[in-house]
């Protein structure tokens, strides 16, 4: 009797949280007016279909690819430089938010670090633009400004859950704190930062191409202007490069963290 | 008794043998941050030109105080709902796009684990189809979806939900996929091998271990999809996002602070709203 | 200078009582070795000499300085003095065994011969002259995981040679090793210390290494005092009664029973490696 009661309860709970979910799904749907009724008509769906086939064949004029080719090597400086921005920043913040100089500290760089990564790379790319003009640097900034609230997070954590027994060593045979954390903590985290920040950069490959949409250079700015002018070969050649440069930088990743896993 | 053993002059000038490759590794790393610091036109002395500095400080300045007027809030309101709507239809539409696929996927393996016999070899087919059609869906970054279909369906949310639908539902597929193959399998097996249904040996076998997990990751996807759609707007999708880039756009300070900190507070109710609902769900 | 510690007490934080009111001292050069059964309060009284732990009672002198009334600077100047030989050795796994041991002089040098020395091992043949003398030096380039056990306390050991300390505080420094290695590293901390007159206090679990290598035991059982005396006084019955709680027979480190030096005026050992 008890087990029928629970059941009827929690199927309760559910139809509820189901029915809720329901609402707030159609309602979404009609305050949007999507008009995507309009979109599943023959002729709509003709229309789209013959505007997602114009992208092919991309474009394979040697002077067009060289600009590609020029873009994509802008594209992964971009991602490069700016996850190393990141981890070096990152590094500076996790000391403090790892609880080394008290918790005031720690509260306090924590706090930046979720400001710095709440805020989307596109945001922080259009702030950069303003600060440092058009071009692939803005978005290197930006990408170090977002990665280094991500990473310093994971950093803080890897430094508070690294074994503190051989700096504390170090310290009571008079070392300084700097060089006992250099010696002692820094050997046990090392592998762990450089694969969350290798894991970062595949990330970041994807995200640097695209931070070209608001003037950030790289492949992203060949896109969006592209796509303005209505030149759908071109930007399929421009999408393929992002796709080949994403999967490049996979690999490079993954042979890097697995050259550090083995070493 | 050993006496101590002194090192002899013969080997008083050793080297450490990890030098080497150390100092090469760092020739290396010297070769390949050069050109990258070229191309990405590192010039940190650029951040302190005039014309930057004045560009940004008048931004920055502009921040205090944020627009508070009510005209504005009001259309901060309106956009956010926008913001959340675009999230919530693109996810459902996503969640559509992901069960066929999820199911055919899993069919695929069902059958394939259970071995040969009839339609095992269109499975497999149909197995590799729909794996490589999830790659290449999420191959492409939502954005760059959102500004094809911009370009494709005009300024609007319309782009942004279905660049969301195709992603994600790729994402999800993928991501559900991998929740029912590691889920415990036993009792599907059982309901294939009593003679059921495959379909409905997947819903019934399955499908309870793994649901809370697969609720949980849905409701984790719905957050980020909340923070894309913000971003999709900046490439005329609508939302708090397209708001944003032409207060930007039109160097509005004030305007700009106000939304990224509705944006911030918006990001931090979708957090502990997405916390409360794993936990009660699950 | 040494030590000297009167009347200290301590208790963990569980309430119990680690160390109940021992007054022990220590002169310069002096060579002390600390026995007694598990728990008794060893690895205690030696983290409380190394200014690790504070007493909650008593006074306590490290080489001639109360080290809690010190400032910090001075505290680190003090403990730069004090090498201290762990029995698991706090040695990072993918830190080379030449890092480890350079690391004992972290205390006396300037940040850039530090930084330097990451990069490159600012004295590879004093740290190869402290690992040869374990009879470790081919494996100076090492990573400190891939060393056995007691090659990794061998290692301890020579970062505390390398520190040249003026007193040597030694937990369980020879636990890993076999009968051959444990003479071989207890005679050359012995050596070491006895070459600087530096203060060398050393807890071991073999009863027959403390009665060969230390002029003076003293037997700790449940935080106290319980006997301070050269080895020729040590009797069955004092050993007995010591470790009467764990075992009925004196732990040690060869497999033959002990041999207690004979009572009587003309048999005082020399305790003198041999």
């Amino acid at each position: 009797m008890n087990l029928d009661h629970r059941a009827l309860r929690i199927c309760t709970k559910c139809l509820f949280a189901m029915a809720l979910l329901a609402t707030l799904v159609v309602a979404s749907f009609a305050y949007l007016s999507l008009g995507l009724e309009r979109l599943l008509t023959i002729d709509t769906a003709r229309e789209l279909a013959r505007f997602l086939l114009s992208f092919f064949p991309p474009e394979v004029s040697q002077r067009y690819l060289l600009k590609t080719a020029n873009a994509t090597l802008e594209t992964l400086a971009v991602s490069a430089v700016g996850t190393l921005l990141a981890a070096a920043f990152a590094l500076l913040l996790a000391l403090p938010a790892s609880g080394r100089y008290g918790s005031v500290m720690r509260a306090c760089t924590r706090f930046v670090l979720n400001l710095l990564r709440s805020v989307p790379e596109l945001i922080w790319a259009a702030l950069m633009v303003l600060a440092a003009g058009l071009g692939p640097f803005a978005g290197a900034l930006a990408l170090a400004a977002h990665t280094s609230g991500v990473l310093g997070r994971l950093f803080a954590e890897a430094l508070e859950n690294a074994p503190a027994a051989p700096a504390a060593a170090l310290v009571e045979a008079g070392a300084q704190p700097a060089a006992a954390f250099l010696y002692g903590t820094l050997p046990n985290v090392l592998p762990q930062l450089l694969s969350y920040s290798l894991y970062r950069w595949e990330i970041n490959i994807r995200m640097a191409a695209i931070l070209g949409f608001v003037g950030a250079g790289g492949l992203g700015q060949m896109l969006y202007f592209e796509l303005s002018l209505l030149h759908q070969t071109q930007a399929c050649t421009v999408i393929i490069a992002m796709l080949l440069l994403a999967a490049l930088v996979d690999g490079l990743s993954a042979m890097l963290r697995r050259w550090l896993t083995s070493a | 008794m050993q006496a101590s053993i002194v090192v002899t002059t013969a080997n008083a000038h050793r080297f450490d043998p990890a030098a080497r490759s150390r100092a090469t590794a760092f020739v290396v790393a010297l070769l390949v941050l050069w050109p990258l610091l070229v191309w990405s036109q590192f010039h940190p002395a650029l951040l302190f030109e005039t014309r930057n500095l004045a560009a940004i400080a008048q931004f920055l300045g502009g921040f205090l105080p944020p627009d508070m007027s009510v005209e504005f809030l009001r259309h901060v309101m309106r956009s956010t709902i926008e913001t959340v709507a675009i999230a919530t239809a693109g996810m459902s539409l996503a969640f559509l796009i992901a069960v066929p696929l999820t199911v055919a996927n899993t069919r695929a393996l069902s059958i394939a684990r259970i071995g040969p016999g009839p339609g095992w070899r269109m499975s497999r087919v149909l197995h590799v189809i729909s794996r490589g059609l999830l790659v290449s869906l999420r191959g492409m970054p939502e954005l760059v979806w959102a500004l094809v279909f911009v370009r494709a369906l005009g300024l609007g949310p319309a782009a942004g939900v279905l660049a969301l639908a195709i992603t994600y539902g790729g994402m999800l597929a993928k991501v559900y996929a991998e929740i029912l193959e590691s889920a415990d399998t036993e009792a599907a097996r059982v309901l294939l091998q009593a003679g059921s249904g495959r379909t409905l040996a997947l819903v019934y076998g399955l499908l309870p271990v793994a649901a809370s997990e697969i609720v949980s990751y849905t409701v984790y996807r719905w957050e980020c999809a909340l923070r894309a759609s913000v971003v999709m707007g900046f490439v005329g999708a609508g939302g708090l996002g397209q708001l944003m880039d032409q207060s930007m756009k039109m160097m509005n300070g004030a305007e700009a602070a106000t939304i990224l900190v509705v944006f911030l507070l918006l990001v931090l109710v979708a957090d502990a709203v997405s916390a409360a609902l794993r936990r009660g769900l699950a | 200078m040494g030590f000297q510690l009167g009347n200290v007490v301590l208790t963990y934080p569980n309430g119990q009582r680690a160390l109940s009111r021992i007054t022990l001292g220590a002169g310069r050069g002096e060579r002390v070795a600390v026995i007694g059964p598990s728990g008794a309060g060893k690895t205690s009284l030696l983290r409380l000499l190394g200014a690790a732990l504070r007493p909650d009672d008593g006074s306590i002198e490290v080489l001639g300085q109360g080290p809690w009334r010190l400032s910090a600077r001075a505290l680190r100047r003090l403990r730069s003095r004090i090498g201290v030989v762990y029995q698991k050795p706090p040695l990072p796994g993918r830190q080379r065994a030449i890092t480890a041991i350079l690391a004992g002089r972290l205390g006396s040098w300037p940040w850039w011969k530090a930084i330097g020395s990451l990069v490159y091992p600012a004295d590879i043949a004093g740290a190869e002259a402290q690992l040869a003398r374990l009879d470790l030096a081919d494996r100076l380039f090492e990573r400190c995981d891939r060393l056995s056990g007691g090659q990794l306390q061998r290692v301890g050991v020579a970062r505390v040679l390398y520190q040249q300390p003026d007193l040597i505080l030694a937990d369980e420094p020879v636990s890993a090793m076999d009968p051959t290695l444990s003479n071989l590293t207890l005679g050359q901390l012995v050596d070491d210390a006895t070459a600087r007159s530096a203060t060398l206090i050393a807890s071991l679990h073999a009863v027959d290494l403390a009665l060969r290598w230390f002029p003076r035991i003293v037997g700790l059982k449940a935080g106290e005092v319980v006997f301070d005396l050269p080895p020729v006084r040590i009797t069955e019955a004092l050993l007995r009664d010591l470790y009467a709680a764990e075992t009925s027979v004196p732990p040690t480190q060869a497999p033959e029973p002990l041999a207690l030096p004979a009572r009587g005026p003309r048999n005082v050992a020399a305790c003198k490696p041999q």
